[in-house]
């Protein structure tokens, strides 16, 4: 209770893939203000103007490299990386994810294994490879380190024309809750608990419903996220800046008795 | 400004600490009055000794209340009890009604009455209630069969209360949280009367995958956050706090 309103992430060093747009750039703003250090990474070049923009407005505490969920040796690349600027590790947010889908009837095997390689590939490689980094560093943090894997309301029921996002989502929440497991059974001072956004003002969401009115399902984007907002008890969509907050509470040591659980932010979506 | 039932001892009285250090005015409620002078004057909080399954009593509470702080924004229905409770075969009509009073009924009427209150708040209705149910929610117990069935009904409660409040407009969010086993004084008065102290302890140490029980203060991380407006967004959810202890099984 002592740290109150102090910066409360100080001396923290976090890694966060999609960090780039969304919730993990809102992540990633939030965890600088409490003081930790962070790593972002994402597919746009490094010396793309993406990058260098975001780097050069979040300052000196932000570094990004570039690497793609999917590939071994880029999270081999991403863990030596942080090894190498903070040797320490003690938060992993496995955010990074992409929404393809579509009828399954005409859903290609290309796209599925697409949607398999970044959703769920990437949390299990991002875990693999930055877990003995995290056991070194977590013993060092109250609270212990801390994974975040971001899965979804879709994690947790289904929704017609989106049933490969929704197995991918489904097997990151029973992946994190298997982790958990392990590495309290092997006394390794790492949480691990999945965040369950709802529908969120992200680029990801803008991207897919731009593709439902092109599709003709609507005529405009914010037609659909009215409808959307009128199917959400609380009446609205959420600001990534609000999923920062559910992923700085999991990280820091407020919820050092959380792991293998599951935090919905879905503004009552559903609890329906 | 909150409210805290039953905050006397263990996991409300840990709440009332952390949402006065947070800032927050917290009104507490319970039966025991010489644990409610202490804590009061420790923090400064104020006591009304208030049984929750008391419907009549409810109105003349929240306008104390409001009298006293003009306003409410945090409910915490923590009030609980397993008194009287034991499996499906022993369970008497007076034990089964007095978990179900006490547990249920009294969740019911604080969430309604914390409602009722917070819709009068000056900029409309706004406010955050938070539901103290149990991992014996999703895994419940077989020697208390009420305690276990009442906290899996304040978990559709807290959903039901979300979604209406939703629809009705208002910025007035409900959750419950699933705690584990917490090293309660109740608990640590448990430990203490077994023949055998430190096995207790290890018994209860090794329900969680964790190998340890919650800490007060963890829970009233949890509920700190809530209560906030960080977790503006989060409503209708049931959020586990127990060391990995519903997520599976350990192996072997």
């Amino acid at each position: 209770m002592s740290d109150l309103g102090a910066k409360r992430l100080q001396g923290r060093v976090a890694f966060i893939s999609g960090g780039l747009r969304g919730i993990g750039l809102a992540c990633a703003e939030r965890f600088l203000a409490e003081g930790a250090e962070v790593v972002l990474s994402d597919l746009d070049a490094e010396d793309s103007e993406t990058a260098t923009a975001t780097l050069a407005r979040l300052g000196q505490a932000a570094s990004y490299i570039c690497a793609n969920v999917t590939s071994e040796d880029d999270w081999a690349r991403a863990v030596q990386t942080v090894q190498e600027r903070h040797s320490a590790a003690h938060i992993l947010i496995n955010n990074a994810g992409t929404d393809l889908t579509g009828p399954v009837e005409t859903l290609t095997l290309e796209s599925w294994r697409r949607i398999m390689a970044v959703n769920v590939d990437g949390v299990f490689l991002g875990t693999k490879h930055f877990v003995p980094l995290l056991a070194a560093s977590g013993a060092g943090v109250q609270g212990g380190a801390s994974i975040i894997n971001v899965s979804s309301i879709m994690g947790i029921v289904g929704l017609s024309e989106v049933s490969a996002y929704n197995a991918s989502k489904g097997a990151v929440r029973l992946f994190t809750k298997g982790i958990a497991l392990e590495f309290a059974q092997k006394k390794m001072p790492i949480r691990a608990n999945s965040l369950h956004p709802g529908f969120v003002l992200t680029p990801l969401l803008n991207a897919g419903f731009q593709r439902w009115v092109d599709a003709g399902a609507a005529e405009k984007v914010q037609d659909l996220i009215d409808g959307m907002a009128a199917t959400t008890p609380i009446g609205r969509l959420a600001d990534p800046s609000e999923l920062a907050s559910a992923a700085f509470f999991l990280a820091g040591s407020d919820s050092s008795y959380m792991t293998g659980a599951e935090l919905i932010i879905d503004g009552g979506w559903t609890a329906q | 400004m909150a409210i805290v039932t039953g905050g006397t001892t263990g996991i409300g009285a840990a709440a009332v600490r952390r949402l006065v250090a947070e800032g927050a005015k917290v009104f507490f409620t319970g039966s025991k009055e010489a644990e409610a002078a202490a804590l009061t004057a420790e923090t400064g909080a104020q006591f009304r000794k208030h049984r929750v399954q008391d419907a009549a009593s409810w109105p003349a509470l929240i306008e104390d209340v409001l009298a006293t702080y003009g306003r409410l924004d945090v409910a915490f229905a923590n009030a609980g009890t397993e008194s009287g409770d034991a499996n499906i075969e022993d369970v008497g009509i007076e034990g089964w009604d007095n978990v179900v009073a006490i547990n249920q009924t009294g969740v019911m009427l604080t969430v309604q009455h914390a409602i009722a209150a917070m819709k009068r708040n000056p900029e409309g209705a706004t406010g955050s209630i938070i539901i103290n149910s149990s991992m014996n929610a999703t895994r419940p117990l077989g020697n208390y069969v009420t305690y276990s069935v009442t906290k899996a009904a304040v978990c559709a409660l807290a959903k039901s209360a979300a979604v209406h409040c939703g629809q009705m407009g208002y910025k007035i969010r409900v959750n419950a949280i699933l705690p584990g086993v917490v090293e309660t004084p109740l608990i640590q008065q448990i430990m203490a009367s077994q023949p055998d102290p430190a096995a207790a302890r290890a018994m209860f140490e090794g329900m969680a995958p964790m190998k340890r029980m919650a800490q007060l203060n963890e829970i009233s991380g949890l509920v700190a956050y809530l209560a906030s407006d960080e977790a503006g967004f989060v409503s209708g959810a049931e959020i586990a706090i127990d060391g990995a202890t519903t997520a599976g099984m350990m192996g072997v």
